[in-house]
């Protein structure tokens, strides 16, 4: 599989095998539209099940328990509402605090028996009351102002790198669209959000914009010198950047998904480790939207921002008209067909190393050189 | 390779340290532990009024807010503090709390009023404000003595950055001779040298010296910072307490005609004795200079407003005007005078061990898996890279050892604790890690696709590796500062790990892939390509012409291509172009011939 892989990515680079993928970016666009749009129904129509830490909620204290075993309070909880996270504590040496997120009061008569029931405690050893949320309104104002200068920094750190704000722009929309999908996805699974979900969030913040730039890095690699030649077109060199980012952009998402996924699906549902399910959910779908809008949101929308640029959409016309003239094969569509993006489209070639020079024969193996 | 020696002296020193800690200090051999895993102290404060009245919800969520101040300030411990039916506060400390901490948490929070003595700047080197030196130079325009019917002061606030000065220059200074023995409170007398010394040193600019809950002696002069370490304060001796305050509120400024403007005040209703005692000071400070013409409100040792006083207020109704003052902080600050306005004191209900909300067994399955996960990565990476793949894996071995020691440095250095979302950090930064040699790698790929030797190959590809890697690790490190200046509690312990790993990512991949990958590429084993090496030119070239020295070409053996001459690479002599042509002829004739000679020989389509 592995040399299959290989030349697959030999195949992308030296352009023989090529995705069109802003070629085709419309058809992207209207896809990840789509899903937003299913993000913003679910959010809207079910909207989000904030957790204990935002909303306050139920504590219960049981007194005098002899078996002090976590797994029996969070068991009463989730037997009563199952979309509960419990949180629970040993308090002092013979007491269990159990908090859980908005129950009616009937789920807190019930789950006042459960616990009862299950530590083989009187009832009135169980005690209930209300706590008010611990990640309170200041700290989620600080966060979101904390996230917007975020934003408008990286705005202009990307503006300065790579000279262009279109980039920036794409880039802080593929992370919107990334958010949204996470957060919808949240929406329809149902899961609390707690702050460690939210804090998964702002970790998907950073892995978008990570890739993104890695990605416009290879694209503004390939198309530094776009201007000085006339083969090919501003489109078509960003595409050879994004078929050569690929194969990484794969590799990278496996690696980074993997340790999530495993925690997910492997951790959560059939160890059952609970607490840890929300957190993995927003790293694990975030980072797949992550990946998937650098390459087919953040990349497209920036060529289809440049195009627009005077001196890019001369250059491109420039370019196919020369096509023409050469009798290069144009499909119906009008898009050139059978145009291969070379690997290295410009550059001259550069030192090879000392070892690729001509050598007396003989003596030692080439790629040996025992000084 | 000798950075890979400096690597690994950093790396032993660093241990080094910690094991000394160890035997010297209190430092332990693995990362302390936030309350979410670990568990720690939970106490429960009832806030109590001396009156016997009951407690409002804002007062509670002023308390709350106080706490966190205090609590947050003392470090990353991520303390989690709530409310608990409408009437206690939860406090929740990882760990075995010091005394130090304990009291902190238990102390009743105080508001008092003490007449300025002067302001500067928030750091600890800036020159100090002598009376003379505060200049009046930003004075506002707005916001002066309006002729007001009913006979309220109005005052400017000045604990925003740029203000300390007032509309009304008053230029008579009346307090030019300095007499022995302070008589007033705002006397100068106070300003001895060892006050200013201790003003000087004050830096308002390090959150630990903005945690508040100073026990400050009411008849001794203070030096304070306000909130946001934007200013600092020398203050005298209290004139008036916060229960001489009857109420506080906010609302829209009264015009002249009993018009209402769109400006924001706070109201101030001062009780019979406190009516007396604030006319005292006003009509004091009404002539002085700025800054004696100030009084600074001072909750929980820290100076949440310095109005500067524009007329005697005799009637014990004052407003606080002026400036930046907007509806929200307006509303904080008119909370703020209310809460101080209480005499409140916390009495400590509880104070119990509490374990971890995290289960054992639930982290412990959560590990498994983790684990699991970073399994399935290293059977990826070398299924990916073959032998190559060893050096991704001994690389994140480095970046864990690295990040391991440094957050137990950490935690005993600066009290970090790692929580929950810290662990997520981690867990993602594997991927963000393991990104920056692949990036690396497939780079070193691209170039050996080129044809390039592998030493060469090495070199060319960490150049253009690298630029990518900074930029990347740099927006990710941008991030984690901004959400760790901004952000409190969970935020912050996230922003720090996220922080910590992306530097040691940068670390490890300039001080050890780059290098290891240097020298590996001396050894036959990947200089010669063998086939597990993951570098095997044979397997990475497909297209092009490769040169592959001694005056020798490689040519893809691919069934049907036309000639390719490579627009950038070397010209093919006369003779290969006759040779690849009749090859292609040999070929299946079903491809469009590009015809060899002519400039568009490029177009070689499948």
């Amino acid at each position: 599989m592995a040399a299959g892989f290989a030349q697959w990515g030999n195949d992308l680079y030296s352009g023989k095998r090529s995705y069109n993928i802003v070629g085709h970016r419309n058809r992207w666009f209207l896809f990840s539209g789509a899903l937003v749009a299913l993000a913003v129904t679910f959010l809207l129509a079910r909207g989000l099940n904030s957790g204990i830490e935002f909303r306050g909620g139920s504590q219960f204290l049981v007194s005098n328990v002899s078996n002090t075993s976590q797994q029996i309070a969070t068991d009463a909880v989730i037997g009563v509402e199952r979309a509960a996270v419990p949180l629970v504590s040993l308090v002092g040496g013979n007491s269990v605090r159990v908090q859980a997120g908005d129950l009616t009061a009937d789920q807190v008569t019930a789950v006042r028996s459960a616990l009862a029931s299950g530590y083989g405690v009187a009832t009135s050893d169980v005690t209930s009351t209300f706590i008010g949320p611990s990640w309170g309104a200041d700290v989620t104002q600080k966060a979101l102002r904390g996230l917007v200068i975020f934003l408008v920094l990286v705005a202009i750190v990307m503006t300065l790198y790579f000279r262009d704000w279109r980039m920036a722009v794409a880039a802080l929309v593929a992370l919107g669209h990334d958010l949204i999908l996470t957060v919808g996805v949240y929406a329809a699974v149902g899961f609390e959000v707690t702050p460690a979900g939210v804090i998964g969030l702002l970790t998907i913040l950073g892995y978008s914009i990570y890739d993104t730039v890695v990605v416009f890095d290879k694209v503004r690699e390939n198309t530094a010198g776009v201007a000085d030649q006339k083969r090919h077109t501003y489109a078509e060199l960003a595409n050879l950047a994004l078929n050569q980012t690929l194969v990484r952009s794969i590799n990278t998402s496996v690696v980074a998904l993997l340790p999530v996924a495993a925690i997910l699906f492997i951790g959560s549902f059939l160890l059952g480790a609970g607490t840890l399910r929300d957190i993995a959910l927003a790293l694990f779908v975030g980072m797949i939207a992550g990946t998937f809008s650098s390459i087919f949101i953040a990349t497209p929308l920036q060529v289809a921002l440049r195009a627009r640029e005077r001196g890019i959409a001369e250059h491109t016309t420039a370019v196919l008209q020369r096509r023409v003239a050469a009798g290069v094969a144009v499909t119906a569509s009008g898009v050139p067909a059978a145009i291969t993006v070379s690997a290295a489209p410009l550059h001259a070639g550069g030192h090879l190393g000392t070892a690729a020079q001509p050598k007396r024969k003989k003596r030692r193996s080439p790629g040996n050189p025992k000084r | 390779m000798r950075t890979l020696v400096v690597l690994a002296i950093a790396i032993a020193a660093l241990f080094g340290t910690i094991v000394a800690g160890t035997q010297f200090s209190k430092a332990t051999l693995v990362p302390k532990l936030a309350l979410d895993l670990e568990g720690g102290t939970q106490i429960i404060l009832t806030p109590v009024l001396d009156t016997g009245a009951t407690v409002s919800d804002t007062t509670i969520t002023e308390a709350i807010r106080i706490m966190r101040q205090r609590v947050d300030s003392s470090g990353v411990s991520e303390a989690q503090i709530t409310s608990q039916g409408g009437r206690n506060i939860v406090v929740g400390i990882p760990g075995k709390p010091d005394q130090a901490t304990l009291d902190l948490v238990r102390k009743s929070a105080q508001m008092r009023f003490r007449a300025v003595l002067g302001v500067a700047a928030p750091d600890a080197k800036s020159t100090t404000a002598t009376p003379s030196a505060s200049a009046t130079a930003t004075a506002k325009p707005s916001a002066g003595a309006t002729p007001t019917a009913k006979p309220s002061a109005v005052a400017t606030p000045t604990a925003s950055p740029s203000a300390v000065a007032t509309p009304t220059a008053a230029p008579t200074t009346q307090s030019t001779d300095l007499p022995a023995k302070p008589t007033s409170a705002s006397d100068p007398a106070y300003l001895t040298p060892g006050l200013m010394a201790v003003f000087d040193g004050l830096d308002c600019t390090k959150p630990e010296n903005r945690r508040g809950g100073g026990a400050d002696d009411p008849a001794r002069p203070l030096v304070a910072c306000d909130p946001t370490g934007t200013q600092k304060f020398l203050l005298g001796p209290v004139e008036l307490e916060g229960k001489d305050l009857s109420s506080a509120d906010s609302g829209l400024k009264m015009g002249p005609n009993g018009v209402v403007t769109n400006e924001w005040v706070v109201n101030l209703q001062f009780t019979g004795a406190g009516a007396k005692k604030f006319g005292a000071i006003t009509t004091r400070m009404k002539p002085a200079t700025p800054p004696f013409n100030q009084f600074g409100i001072v909750l929980d040792g820290l100076v949440i407003s310095a109005p500067a006083v524009n007329d005697p207020i005799l009637n014990g109704q004052a407003e606080i005007s002026g400036g930046n003052i907007t509806r929200t902080s307006a509303a904080t600050l008119a909370n703020q005078l209310s809460f101080g306005a209480l005499p409140l004191t916390f009495s400590v209900q509880s104070e119990e061990q509490i374990s971890a909300t995290l289960g054992a067994e639930q982290l412990q399955r959560g590990l498994l898996a983790g684990l699991i996960g970073l399994v399935l990565v290293v059977i990826y990476s070398m299924l990916q890279y073959r032998t190559l793949g060893l050096v991704t894996v001994a690389s994140l071995v480095i970046a864990g050892t690295i990040t391991y020691g440094l957050i137990t440095l950490l935690s005993w250095t600066q009290g970090y604790r790692l929580s929950l979302p810290g662990v997520a950090g981690i867990i993602v930064s594997i991927g963000i890690t393991a990104d920056s040699f692949i990036v690396f790698f497939e780079r070193v790929r691209d170039e050996l696709r080129e044809g390039r030797t592998l030493l060469a190959a090495i070199e060319q590809g960490w150049e253009r590796a690298r630029r990518t890697i900074l930029a990347a690790d740099g927006v990710n490190f941008l991030a984690a500062v901004v959400l760790y200046f901004l952000g409190v509690g969970g935020v912050r312990g996230f922003a720090y790990t996220l922080g910590l790993t992306t530097i040691v990512d940068l670390v490890v991949v300039f001080t050890f892939t780059h290098p290891v990958l240097r020298l590996l590429a001396r050894t036959p084993f990947f200089a010669e390509g063998h086939k597990f090496s993951g570098l095997d030119p044979n397997q990475l070239v497909s297209a092009g012409a490769r040169y592959r020295g001694r005056g020798q070409v490689a040519r893809p053996a691919l069934a049907g291509a036309a000639p390719q001459v490579a627009d950038d690479g070397p010209r093919l002599t006369i003779a290969e172009r006759r040779a690849a042509a009749a090859r292609a002829q040999a070929a299946a004739d079903g491809n469009d011939a590009a015809d060899a000679g002519s400039a568009s020989s490029k177009g070689s389509d499948n």
